[in-house]
């Protein structure tokens, strides 16, 4: 709650591992990044490098055991780890709402479409059934279902309007802060383009922050304000659009740019990253992407690289750039 | 003339359902060159996988002829068909679904080989798996590991290479990059570009993926509710789409670019049922060109520049004038 600026959202050195039979799986490894009140960061990376966790660590959901957690993180000024369960339940839905992959999965099938979306206004707000149905279907028409088709259920929806449904009742109660979890990656692309569209309408018309995971830099370019690329669990390069798009630093970051078809020149042959992402039981000693990265050298093998300043807010964690 | 491998006419594919007969497929005709690759995109639903799978006579068609190097394939026996299948492969998306989890990579890369009679001797047979293992970058220590042990990449690296085990020259890619992260795709689309240049193989590569398409076709059908809609060179559909749907898919397309963004087509609604399907343009419930000439007839897919056909009215019209 400072006079600076106010954050939605802070976390600061947020780590998380899991404890599995004698392995340990470094999922986070201290990731910290702030996110400013109705701004959108983009949470970028491949499978298992750490988006939903950090997604699903805001909002206390990382099972425990086997996962530990560490690290601080601020909803609004308040270090949700010092909250007890039940005013946990009062943030989750309320002051931050995730939006899953999956709409076909996060929809109770048994339960009517209207039904659902009301049970949690009822969760978090005093109102009768008839009232939190009511406002249900003003949730429906919002985002662009007729609110009569309330009484239908999900199977009866396609797969763009399940995830419009499944939208609405993150935005039920107004959050303050949104986690879209690749809201549009089970969508076809002239559906995406529909639900992006949306997204960015209401984030506007709420006022809501934003962390939108994603592995598509073509959205984060439509969407984000600021950007993150995840690696292993680590943020290895962070800045704005410009930054990212324009001056991009990290070798990683790099590589993904690369491996994208050029859309103005279809012959031009694409630049894969060789290998895999790190064994997340078994992570390199130094910088995690040294082993796929082609400017390594023995100090990139034995030391890991911090997230250092190169200008404005682009950080890098890479030690071919020094401060500055 | 040139050198096509494929040739496809009319091809028909419906299925009976409660509802009424749903038009999977709705007559396409297309052609393939040897040694091209045909990108065929579409949303889901729109018959882009039946139509490979018809191709390769997985599905029987309801009508149409299907040509593959000056043989009609559509009218063959099992017992011939069987033969001829050494010719004509698929590649899954799900490369996880479509390996056996109980076999072995090498086993599993070994099956085409010992079905089709290729090589009787299980130490050559042997010997051939381990250099198709090369070829598709699969190091030789994985022969006995099982799939579930390894990552998707890989996972797609053995669908490869039992799909090459059987020499075929044609290749039908449904979706295999759509489940592998970019840095991997990218490894994977690299590799099908060398394989296709040094076997002179024939791709027909359907993905809803556009920016993948693009990169990878030498021409692409653009298909709607079983119909192809826009037929063309990949640079010329990027650089003039015609159809009023090729346009608005296009312009969805999310850029990775901070400069020179598309104006966005935003379309309404959704893709109506393909049952029962009203004697009208398939799109014109969504098109916002539509007149009362697209809900009375249906267009037909008619060429308005070299090689590049379109199905609209609007489309005959713009031409003539």
């Amino acid at each position: 709650m400072s006079e600076e600026k106010a954050y939605a959202l802070e976390i600061e050195n947020l780590k998380v591992e899991y404890h599995v039979d004698k392995e340990v799986v470094h999922a986070l490894n201290g990731i910290s990044f702030k996110l400013a009140k109705g701004e959108t960061i983009g949470l970028v990376g491949e499978t298992g490098a750490g988006k939903t966790t950090t997604g699903l660590s805001v909002l206390r959901l990382i099972p425990s055991p086997p996962g530990v957690v560490s690290g601080t993180i601020k909803v609004q000024g308040e270090d949700i780890g010092t909250l007890s369960e039940k005013q946990m339940e009062s943030i989750r839905g309320n002051v931050v709402s995730m939006i899953f992959q999956d709409p076909m999965t996060s929809l109770n099938p048994t339960k009517t479409v209207e039904n659902q979306i009301a049970e949690v206004i009822r969760l978090h707000e005093k109102c009768g059934k008839k009232e939190s149905v009511e406002k249900a279907r003003t949730m429906l028409e919002m985002v662009g279902i007729p609110g009569d088709r309330g009484v239908e259920f999900p199977h009866q929806f396609s797969g763009g309007m399940k995830q419009r449904v499944v939208i609405a009742m993150a935005l039920a109660c107004s959050p303050e802060i949104l986690i879209a979890d690749e809201p549009t990656t089970a969508l076809d692309v002239t559906i995406q383009a529909q639900v992006l569209d949306m997204i960015r309408d209401l984030k506007k018309q709420y006022n809501m922050s934003m962390i939108m995971i994603t592995h598509d830099l073509g959205i984060v370019a439509e969407i984000c304000d600021t950007v993150a690329i995840v690696y292993a669990g680590q943020i290895v390069e962070y800045g704005t659009l410009e930054d990212i798009f324009n001056s991009t630093a990290h070798p990683y970051t790099v590589g993904l740019f690369g491996s994208l078809p050029n859309m103005d020149d279809r012959t031009q042959r694409l630049k894969p990253i060789p290998g895999l992402m790190p064994d997340p039981t078994k992570l390199p000693q130094g910088c995690t992407f040294c082993p796929r990265c082609p400017h390594a050298t023995e100090k990139c093998r034995t030391e890991r690289p911090t997230l250092v300043n190169i200008g404005g807010e682009h950080q890098v964690a890479c030690h071919l750039f020094k401060e500055g | 003339m040139s050198d096509v491998l494929l040739d496809v006419k009319n091809v028909k594919k419906y299925f009976k359902t409660p509802k009424g007969i749903l038009h999977a497929v709705d007559d396409v005709t297309f052609s393939i060159n040897r040694g091209e690759t045909l990108g065929v995109v579409g949303e889901s639903g729109c018959g882009k996988s039946t139509t490979g799978r018809v191709v390769l006579r997985l599905l029987e068609p309801t009508e149409g002829s299907i040509i593959l190097d000056g043989e009609n394939i559509s009218k063959l026996s099992e017992a011939k068909l069987r033969s001829k299948r050494k010719e004509m492969q698929m590649i899954f998306q799900d490369p996880l679904a479509s390996l056996d989890p109980r076999k072995t990579v090498g086993q599993i890369i070994e099956e085409p080989l010992r079905i089709h009679n290729i090589i009787s001797s299980s130490k050559d047979r042997q010997k051939r798996v381990l250099e198709l293992m090369e070829t598709v970058g699969l190091a030789q220590r994985y022969y006995s590991t099982y799939p579930h042990e390894l990552d998707g990449g890989r996972r797609q690296r053995i669908g490869i290479a039992r799909a090459l085990s059987v020499n075929p020259k044609f290749i039908v890619c449904d979706e295999p990059v759509s489940a592998l992260d970019v840095s991997i795709q990218a490894q994977i689309l690299n590799l099908l570009e060398d394989l296709q240049k040094q076997m002179g193989l024939t791709y027909m590569f359907i993905t809803h993926d556009l920016s993948v398409v693009h990169h990878f076709s030498d021409n692409i059908a653009v298909m709607y509710l079983g119909k192809i809609i826009e037929l063309a060179p990949s640079d010329e559909l990027f650089a003039a789409p015609t159809h009023p749907y090729t346009q608005a898919l296009l312009s969805a397309i999310p850029v990775p670019k901070l400069e020179n963004r598309r104006e966005r087509i935003i379309l309404k609604g959704e893709i109506t049922s393909p049952i029962n399907l009203p004697k009208a343009c398939r799109f014109a419930s969504r098109c916002i060109y539509a007149t009362e000439q697209c809900l009375h007839g249906e267009p037909e897919l008619k060429e308005v520049a070299p090689g590049h056909k379109v199905a609209c009215y609007r489309a005959e019209s713009t031409d003539k004038t």
